[in-house]
């Protein structure tokens, strides 16, 4: 056999393996012990997958010296920056800088598939010239792939780019004038269509496949950010899930370009996982993922910050410290106020000042708490919180009964009880944690205002709720302080 | 088009006129079901991880950046290319450090929270 039949067998094999260690990779990834290997294996599986079509590239001559020059630059440069991103970012801004690079995955795919049309403009050119259509040039189902992965993942790009700024707390609106209305999306939607049908089964010369390529892409940028535009700050969780999924669709779409299957096993994973997690966080609010992308809850937002609240008890830290130091059991409730303060290491010598003093020190974890699913658990993993001490809502939402004080840091909605005794309320059904039932709540929160659902929290006038009104890492500081000095 | 002739004569086997089409839906539908079953049972606290983690593999499509700055692609294409490259490896790299980031906080970090965990039982 000659040396290009050895390398295309080898560099199947090779995709085989790494499709594999992806596989072995996600399920180690699901387990506390076995994640760093899940992580490292799949890190392997893309060097190998990278490795192996570069030598394809070589041996099969598609590549010239100048190629390798575009490829090590660019490469090089793109690691580079991933690397240097990752090594910077704050915990608390993971979920606006997963937004980030699952967004540039997007533009990959997008970038892949307009590639295409160029290069086939060029190999027309010629005897063929201008009767020759991307369908009757690589088959129908290359034309319908080059179109999904420019418009997947030019939705992917926009919208993850949409996520990051509002997750970054750079962009608060939810409309852009009539952008993000539904109407609007869905008149983009049908022009994408139209666009795809053209410029794959009816454009057949350079200037038309030229046209009908970046009208494509800029309509399907623009969905991109009318998708995600409407979607509330508290349903972040959900957009940055589905935004994941969708990464990974544009990727599965350029396996059928290139027709290969790595790309298509890779690219279905991510997409089937982030439609699973996607479900997983609908179900923690009771909403259905429709009711998340239009924006539902956001319709009645308006106006009620801290009115109508008339019999609030306001406590302090001198006052709390007595409580917290009495107590047998205290559960600390985490929201993102935590994480904006970034008090997750006050928070943790709080714990263990208290734990000192014998008392059981637990923390609830909702399952929405935080800005993307799991935030919390990697705060407070990073101040060195044993994950035991973690517990999810239904571990500990019957303990509540027998706690004595519960410390709500910068959390409102997840443990609003409107959820369970207000059927009227645009969260009720929404699985809470039963922070009432213990003997004394203290919330700490800088403000009365409304959480993200944008609605009133009765828990704040119960007769054994305590106001603490401060920043979380301030009051944190203060009750420390206090704590000591008992 | 760029089509690797191995794999359509490796997996088409028996059947040699089966069309890639065919064949990439049997490996879309199998792995998307593959992806179901195994990110059903993973726990909360490990979502963002694996959320990052997954996200790192999407950048996968960084193979078929690499395709378009091959000598078939018009300049053009091979700009687009590099761009596409460069956005995939921040994806890949900066998604792939930034999990065992992560993941790294929830080892090794034992000796301050045992005592509490004992005083627990």
């Amino acid at each position: 056999m000659s040396l290009q039949a050895w390398v295309a067998i080898a560099d199947e094999l090779a995709y085989i393996l790494a499709g594999a260690l992806f596989t072995i990779g996600i399920i180690r990834l699901g387990r506390v012990k076995s994640a760093r290997s899940g992580n490292t294996l799949a890190t392997w599986g893309m060097a190998l997958a990278i490795a192996a079509t570069v030598t394809w590239l070589l041996v099969f001559k598609r590549w010239t010296a100048e190629s390798v020059m575009w490829a090590l630059a660019s490469g090089g440069l793109g690691s580079g920056l991933g690397w240097w991103m990752a090594a910077r970012v704050p915990m608390t801004a993971m979920p606006e800088f997963v937004a980030f690079f699952n967004g540039l995955g997007g533009l990959a795919s997008m970038l892949v598939g307009m590639a295409e049309i160029p290069k086939l403009a060029q190999a027309t050119r010629g005897m063929f010239a201008s009767r020759l259509t991307l369908a009757r040039f690589g088959g129908a189902d290359f034309a319908i792939a080059d179109s999904l992965a420019i418009v997947v993942g030019a939705v992917t790009f926009s919208g993850s780019m949409i996520a990051y700024a509002k997750l970054a707390g750079k962009l608060h609106k939810n409309r852009f004038g009539v952008l993000g209305s539904l109407p609007v999306n869905a008149g983009l939607g049908l022009l994408c269509v139209l666009f795809a049908v053209w410029g794959g089964f009816i454009a057949h010369d350079p200037a038309s496949l030229f046209l009908s390529n970046w009208g494509l892409t800029a309509l399907a940028l623009v969905l991109g950010v009318g998708l995600t535009m409407p979607i509330g700050g508290a349903d972040m969780p959900v957009a940055i899930a589905l935004l994941n999924s969708y990464s990974g669709i544009a990727g599965m779409t350029t396996g059928f370009i290139l027709q290969n299957n790595l790309l298509i096993v890779g690219g279905s994973l991510v997409g089937a996982s982030g439609i699973i997690l996607t479900q997983v966080m609908c179900k923690a609010m009771n909403r259905s993922l429709t009711n998340v992308l239009i924006g539902g809850l956001q319709a009645d937002t308006g106006g009620k910050k801290d009115e109508g609240y008339t019999k609030v008890k306001s406590t302090s830290a001198e006052e709390v410290a007595p409580l917290l130091d009495a107590a047998s059991s205290v559960i600390i409730v985490p929201g993102y106020g935590l994480a904006v303060a970034q008090a997750q290491h006050k928070v943790r010598e709080l714990a263990t000042l208290l734990e000192k003093k014998g008392v059981l020190v637990r923390y609830a974890i909702h399952p929405v708490a935080g800005r993307m699913p799991g935030h919390m658990n990697i705060l407070l993993a990073e101040a060195d919180v044993p994950f035991e001490q973690l517990l999810e809502l239904d571990r500990i939402n019957d303990d509540f009964k027998n706690t004595d004080v519960v410390l709500i840091l910068g959390a409102n909605d997840v443990c609003n009880p409107a959820a369970t005794n207000d059927p009227a309320s645009p969260i009720a059904g929404m699985p809470v944690l039963k922070v009432w039932e213990a003997r004394t709540v203290v919330v700490v929160k800088r403000s009365l205002a409304a959480g993200y659902a944008g609605i009133r929290n009765e828990l704040f006038q119960l007769d054994n709720s305590l106001m603490l009104l401060a920043d979380a890492k301030k009051a944190l500081e203060d009750l420390v302080s206090e704590l000591k000095a008992l | 088009m760029p089509a690797s002739i191995g794999c359509l004569a490796l997996l088409s086997g028996s059947n040699p006129g089966l069309p890639f089409l065919l064949v990439g839906l049997w490996v879309l539908v199998l792995s998307a079901f593959l992806g179901f079953v195994i990110i059903q049972r993973v726990p909360a606290t490990l979502h963002t991880p694996l959320m990052s983690g997954s996200n790192a593999i999407s950048g996968i499509t960084v193979l078929g950046a690499l395709y378009c700055v091959g000598s078939d692609f018009t300049l053009a294409g091979k700009l687009m290319g590099a761009v596409a490259i460069a956005a995939a490896m921040v994806n890949v790299v900066g998604g792939f450090a930034v999990t065992s980031r992560m993941l790294g906080m929830f080892q090794s970090k034992r000796a301050p929270g045992s005592d509490s965990a004992s005083k627990r039982d």
